[in-house]
């Protein structure tokens, strides 16, 4: 498989056996997963070439299976494939954490990585036809979430008692093996299964939605067939109708309508009475109190059998706000699922050591406090613990924001979370769980977004506004009125609270931000409610972290100092290595012809040598040169430290003859995006936790390409809890984006005014933040300003539409002019000039 | 016109029962994912949806 799992690292350079595909540019392309395939592999007697035996067995598996109608799905995005064997699925405690059982099937929730397209809900769906045992596997798309049905040991056996389909089912293996057997397939698929579970807020939000959902049925059933008596009412206004038909429509009309009123409405009653208790206005206040006075009067005027009855036109407003209602909900409990989701891609695998010192994977929620832990180079940490036995590197910059890796080593702490780089190491479990530091930080990050103070949209203030004149206005045709009569009164204010229909301006909002965050998420944004999408409309000062945003993330070369004619004689050597260095020298001399070299050496720690044509050549770490250095090597050393550059020096015969510096370079686009954020009026800001050199030069970088000044502050070494602080004080200043990738930043991500997460950022990061992008790199943002704005200007032409129709029809209204029949078309007209307006404006994606 | 006295209640037993329906059908969570059926229809291949296993002849196997 060409990539692993993208939480491991790669191996690190070990001298071994085991020799990795040299990184052969080659036309041929890997008949699986599209790869280039190394020459070495190439198998002339063959149709089909494949990068690995992986993707070898992966194209024989959906063969035999007739499952090679994928390839014609154009699924052309490399697989991800880990090649895990997923032994902790088989622990006992995993089916009681994740699966449920029904009847004599378990049911298990996997997220899967990589789901993309048709082809893969295709092919996933097809793991019946791979695993014997699986009944059914289902994908839900949009969160990339199989629910897979299968059959474990004791179905089986429930089965073989009953008597019934005994002989026809296979004889099933015991439970403890069912569960890794599902996980395989899908893994080798290029869809790294994770168990998956939903926490109590998107149990609590699932409900929510469905209640709202059967709600507004009722309520669109309701107005439909109490509008269809209505139109008869109108149209025998005209023909004198029999006055016992009359009647009987109005009560038909009535009755129909009354789940709308009285139930469906329910949802803005209790919205106005938690108004009315917390004492702030709210949009469900007013609306409430329309709904009840129409119910009021409609039903006096019901019973005295003259009159308007108000019940087609209330319950189509109850239906078309549910509808606006619903679409808002469900736009939003969408996206903060796709973000929360993401948490279940953090590791839940721990290696037990037991008594006798083997290894047994088990989830990481049943590891206790003091088990001993066994973790791999590349793994990441389960538990927060203290290192046993074992030297390794430790990649701490999930919690610390420091990029560079920390020594660990007998006695050294280390943390859940973050990723153990080079050795094996044995570890005590002090903390698990809830208790560990990665755990608390979460805590602390969701208790900073609670503080945070709701922004009052626009929306809502304008329709507070609005509301109160609507409210004003129809006491001023009460009284007006009032001299006519207490009824024509009564009937004119009531007439004025229905006919002014708030529905356009309810939906104004609410359609306009449900359409843009729909087409927001097709381009690559999950944006978590409107209130952030108005603030990413206004000019703000943008902080960025480096890491990951800026950067590409990744080793390359970024120069040569010295001799640069060595290229074949480096390439010679590192191109059998997978260590990060040699792929990054190796992908610097693309093009370059390979020289041939004898005796090479691979030496943990410094580097590599071999003989090239009768020369002996070291490329390496400044540790693995004896000799004194050359002063020129020297100052370029020097040079390098400053900028946070890590060099290799590459020495022929023990002269050094050329330094390689090796960085994270900046994005090919970061500096021409970074240069139209400014002129779109925002501010940027530079905090890292990395050094202040890498942060000074990655500076310069940037504002050399760009050919102007881009940041107003630009600081290294700054801690989470200055971050926080920085982001709080430029808060109180005025708006402040804040795009992070890290756990560090959650904290500051949550107090920004909108916090945006980047593609490939640290998954606590997810749940703090407000926007979060499934794409990298810095030129979607400004997608993303000008999307809000976009998005902002069709608010305002829908508060514009709905505020002239709620004008001229409030006017008619106190003049007396409007006729019920004649709100009855006006009514839906606002409501879907809003509708088509909201829809076919292109806010996201599209235009830019 | 009295056929407006059985007629109209006949529909509304009808609307009643398409709106148990729609009610039994989301909170049974039928409509919670809109988003893979739509695609889970283009996949009219060669494999019965009950087993996910070919259907004899219809697709060429090594």
């Amino acid at each position: 498989m060409p990539s692993t799992d993208p939480i491991t690292v790669p191996p690190p350079r070990v001298a071994s056996a085991r020799t990795p595909p040299p990184f052969v540019r080659s036309a041929t392309a890997c008949g699986h997963c599209g790869d280039p395939v190394p020459a070495t592999r190439i198998d002339a007697a063959s149709d089909t070439q494949f990068c690995c035996d992986g993707c070898r067995v992966v194209f024989a598996m959906l063969k035999q299976h007739g499952l090679d109608g994928y390839y014609e799905l154009g699924a052309a995005e490399p697989a991800l494939a880990t090649g895990r064997d997923y032994a902790e699925f088989d622990d006992p405690s995993f089916l009681s954490l994740y699966a449920k059982q029904h009847g004599d099937e378990q049911t298990l929730d996997l997220l899967l990585e990589g789901v993309h397209c048709a082809a893969c809900v295709w092919l996933v769906e097809k793991l019946p036809a791979l695993v014997p045992g699986v009944t059914e596997c289902r994908l839900d798309y949009a969160q990339r979430i199989a629910r897979v049905s299968f059959r474990d040991e004791r179905g089986g056996a429930a089965r073989e008692r009953s008597g019934a389909t005994a002989a026809t089912t296979p004889p099933t293996s015991p439970t403890t093996t069912h569960a890794s057997t599902i996980a395989q397939p899908p893994d080798r698929l290029g869809y790294p299964p994770h168990p998956h579970r939903d926490g109590e807020r998107a149990r609590v939000q699932r409900r929510e939605e469905r209640d709202l959902l059967v709600r507004l049925g009722v309520a669109g059933a309701s107005a439909g067939n109490s509008m269809l008596f209505a139109i008869a009412l109108y149209s025998g206004g005209f023909a004198d109708m029999d006055a016992e038909h009359l009647r009987y429509f109005r009560v038909l009309s009535t009755i129909v309508a009354l789940p709308a009123v009285l139930w469906s409405a329910q949802v803005f009653y209790r919205g106005a009475l938690g108004a009315l208790r917390a004492r702030r206005p709210h949009m469900d206040l007013p609306l409430s109190l329309g709904i009840v006075l129409g119910i009021v009067w409609g039903t006096v005027n019901l019973m005295r059998g003259a009159g308007e009855v108000y019940f087609d036109s209330l319950s189509a407003l109850v239906f078309v706000l549910l509808v606006a209602r619903f679409l808002q909900v469900r736009q939003q409990a969408r996206a903060e699922r796709a973000a929360g989701s993401a948490q279940a891609l953090t590791p839940r695998t721990a290696r037990l050591l037991d008594a006798s010192g083997s290894p047994r994977l088990a989830p990481a929620e049943s590891v206790t406090r003091g088990a001993r832990v066994e973790v791999l180079a590349g793994d990441v940490f389960p538990v927060d613990g203290r290192i046993e036995s074992g030297h390794s590197k430790a990649d701490t910059s999930w919690l610390t924001g420091e990029s560079a890796a920390r020594d660990v080593s007998p006695g050294s702490a280390v943390f859940a979370g973050t990723t153990n780089l080079s050795g094996r190491v044995v570890l005590r479990a002090e903390q698990t769980g809830a208790e560990t530091r990665a755990a608390r930080l979460w805590r602390e990050m969701e208790s900073a977004s609670a503080r945070r103070a709701p922004i009052a949209s626009l929306a809502d203030r304008a329709s507070a506004y609005f509301l109160l004149g609507i409210l004003l206005l129809a006491v001023v045709a009460f009284l007006a009125w009032l001299p006519a009569g207490v009824g024509p009164a009564i009937q004119a204010a009531v007439a004025l609270l229905v006919v002014t229909c708030p529905c356009g301006l309810a939906l104004a909002t609410p359609l306009a931000v449900s359409a843009a965050l729909g087409q927001a998420a097709r381009s690559g944004w999950l944006i978590k409610g409107g209130a952030a999408l108005e603030a990413l409309a206004r000019p703000a000062l943008i902080v960025f972290d480096k890491t990951g945003t800026l950067t590409r993330s990744e080793l390359a070369v970024v120069r040569w100092v010295g001799d640069t004619s060595l290229g074949s004689e480096i390439k010679a050597l590192e191109v059998t290595s997978a260590h990060p260095i040699a792929r990054a020298l190796v992908t610097a001399l693309d093009g370059v012809d390979a020289a041939v070299a004898t005796e090479v050496v691979e030496r943990l720690g410094s580097g590599v040598e071999g003989r090239i044509g009768g020369r002996h050549v070291s490329v390496g770490a400044v540790r693995s040169i004896a000799e004194p250095l050359p002063p020129w090597t020297v100052e370029a050393l020097a040079e390098l430290r400053e900028e946070g550059l890590s060099p290799v020096i590459v020495s022929v015969d023990g002269v050094v003859r050329t330094v390689a510096a090796l960085g994270d370079p900046v994005r090919s686009d970061a500096a021409q995006a970074l240069r139209e954020l400014r002129q779109r009026g925002h501010r940027l800001a530079l905090l890292s936790g990395d050094h202040s050199g890498v942060v000074a030069h990655v500076v310069r970088e940037l504002e050399a390409q760009a050919g102007t000044r881009l940041f107003e502050t630009a600081r290294g070494d700054v801690s989470p809890e200055e971050k926080l602080a920085f982001i709080e004080a430029a808060r109180a200043r005025g708006n402040v984006f804040m795009v992070g990738d890290g756990v560090n930043d959650a904290a500051a991500l949550a107090a920004a005014s909108v916090g945006i997460a980047v593609h490939g950022g640290a998954e606590a990061s997810l749940a703090a933040a407000h926007v979060f992008a499934t794409r990298s790199g810095v030129a979607p943002l400004i997608a993303l300003v000008d999307g809000a704005r976009r998005t902002l200007r069709a608010i305002h032409t829908n508060l514009g539409f709905s505020l002239a129709y709620n004008v001229v029809a409030a006017s008619l209204c106190l003049a007396g002019a409007v006729t019920p029949l004649w709100a009855a078309i006006i009514m839906p007209l606002s409501s879907l000039t809003v509708i088509t307006h909201s829809y076919r404006r292109r806010m996201f994606g599209g235009s830019s | 016109m009295s056929v407006l006295f059985i007629a109209v209640p006949a529909a509304l037993a009808f609307v009643t029962c398409a709106v148990a329906a729609f009610t039994w059908a989301s909170r049974s969570g039928q409509l919670d994912d809109l988003e893979t059926p739509p695609l889970r229809v283009l996949h009219d291949d060669a494999t019965s949806a009950a087993t996910g296993r070919p259907r004899a002849g219809s697709r060429t196997q090594d």
